[in-house]
């Protein structure tokens, strides 16, 4: 049933690969899950509510435990020390402080990742543009609505030179216009070198992306360039690809 | 790889600022904490009124016992409402260690453990006319290592609580028998061996015979620097084991 679209070359390493992984928490949640994600591309992972998505993403960030198979990072197990300041991660909830102001939050988390001084004071100010909250930056987190919540949390992520960045559901709830400006930066942030891995449940999405993951109940449909899918699957959209992909896998596992 | 120790305490007083710029931003908490003692203080020698001899002995005991409780709480209400915020995980993945979270609430609550001391001593020894034998220094410093063992019993114990309800219980669970035990209604000398021993196993006991030697004793005892030292001990092995119950994987 599984599709692998493409096969990365013997050279080039990729920054996230996953093989034969499985996570199991009273239920089989993830099975028999690989793929790999090449470097400085942005990475769709797409699939329903309750696919899994959320699990796949903490078990490459190394906060899920009890996954068996090999999940790499840059190289690495994935959840090692010394990936910390490679990877950045945004939660589907907003993970700031609700009691502070946006900017004391921002400050905050940039001194954990060893900025001071000047440089600290650039990359708050850089962030706050790239998530247009420059003028918010002195109302207290709590006080802000859901959807500039979750932009606070995603300019944590942006504050470091992560080289992978793992977005868990990041434009849920936004403003069509700041939507589209969040995928320009995940683009920006992958021509510059940051490989993006975002996941989503709106498959729209799925066509602002160079490679997708199609997960659905805890398996992986397919995995590989999006325009390969497409034209491997028939279709235009990532929607019908999907569509494709759960009623006539057979069709497509030849060729 | 080697990291330079002064990116650590960097760390540490990053997250002492922002404990601190929180509780700036709810200045109700820390007129509670700060209030809190005081209050009980005044109720207790309220209470002992008609009881001659009863607040000399019953203050300085429950000296021992309210900052340790009242942080207890706010510690590990902060916890929670960090691991529910998602913001522990956050912290977890970016490079810090966790023994340097903890300690930086011991910085910052430590800042504001000595003020509640400060008020609290100044309250029983100048108002409420509670007599200290030894330094009122001593005291103050007694009470402020008291509260702060009060923090990292509750950073300790959260780890284990999954949700506010459970948190809440841990109060009963883990304070209320040390209350008892402390010495406050029979002094350990007078238990029989084996709640003697339970009562020699558990924190507050050291922390309210510190306090009643303080008020006793003249001078600075061999006795009284064991029972402080024994407090430190405790507070130093709840924030090691604290760090270690910090989880950073969930099944």
């Amino acid at each position: 049933m599984f599709v692998p679209l493409d096969a990365l070359s013997e050279n080039q390493q990729p920054v996230v690969r996953v093989d034969q992984m499985t996570v199991v928490r009273r239920r089989v949640v993830l099975r028999n899950i690989s793929f790999a994600v090449p470097m400085g591309s942005v990475t769709g992972l797409l699939g329903p509510s309750g696919s899994g998505k959320t699990t796949l993403i903490r078990t490459i960030v190394g906060l899920q435990a009890r996954a068996s198979g090999t999940v790499e990072v840059l190289g690495l197990p994935a959840g090692s020390a010394s990936l910390r300041r490679e990877v950045g991660y945004v939660s589907q909830a907003p993970s700031v402080y609700p009691d502070v102001t946006v900017r004391e939050n921002l400050r905050y988390f940039a001194s954990v990742l060893g900025l001071r001084g000047e440089p600290r004071a650039q990359a708050v100010r850089r962030v706050l543009s790239d998530v247009d909250l420059t003028a918010l930056a002195g109302t207290v987190v709590g006080r802000l609505s859901g959807g500039e919540r979750s932009r606070v949390s995603l300019a944590v992520a942006f504050l470091g030179t992560p080289r992978l960045l793992v977005l868990d559901e990041p434009t849920v709830g936004l403003d069509p216009v700041l939507r589209r400006d969040l995928w320009a930066l995940f683009g920006r942030q992958a021509r510059h070198g940051t490989t993006v891995l975002v996941s989503s449940h709106v498959m729209d999405e799925a066509d602002r992306c160079d490679r997708l993951l199609l997960l659905r109940e805890g398996r992986l449909l397919a995995a590989g360039d999006r325009g390969e899918l497409l034209a491997r699957t028939g279709t235009v959209r990532a929607e019908d690809a999907f569509l494709r992909l759960v009623e006539a896998p057979h069709s497509l596992e030849a060729g | 790889m080697t990291v330079p120790a002064g990116r650590e305490a960097r760390t540490v007083f990053a997250t002492a600022r922002r404990v601190l710029g929180q509780l700036a931003h709810d200045l109700g908490t820390v007129a509670l904490i700060l209030a809190l003692p005081c209050v009980l203080l005044i109720l207790l020698r309220w209470v002992f009124h008609g009881v001659p001899g009863s607040f000399a002995r019953a203050g300085p005991q429950l000296f021992g016992v309210f900052p340790l409780i009242v942080m207890y709480l706010v510690a590990s209400v902060a916890t929670l409402r960090e691991r529910v915020n998602g913001t522990l995980d956050r912290l977890l993945c970016l490079p810090m260690r966790r023994l340097d979270l903890l300690l930086g609430y011991v910085v910052a609550f430590g800042v504001l453990a000595v003020a509640q001391a400060g008020i609290a001593t100044g309250l029983a020894v100048g108002v409420l006319g509670m007599r200290v034998a030894g330094p009122v220094w001593l005291l103050l410093l007694a009470a402020a290592l008291d509260a702060l063992l009060g923090l990292a019993l509750g950073l300790l114990t959260s780890a284990f609580a999954r949700t506010e309800f459970q948190a809440v219980q841990y109060l009963p669970a883990v304070i209320l028998p040390q209350f008892l035990l402390c010495g406050l209604f029979v002094p350990p000398e007078a238990m029989d061996g084996t709640l003697r021993l339970l009562a020699d196993t558990m924190p507050m006991t050291y922390a309210v015979q510190a306090t009643s030697r303080i008020a006793t004793e003249p001078g600075i005892t061999s006795a009284l620097l064991a029972d402080l030292a024994a407090v430190t001990a405790f507070l130093l092995a709840c924030l090691i084991l604290g760090a270690f119950t910090l989880r950073r994987r969930t099944p």
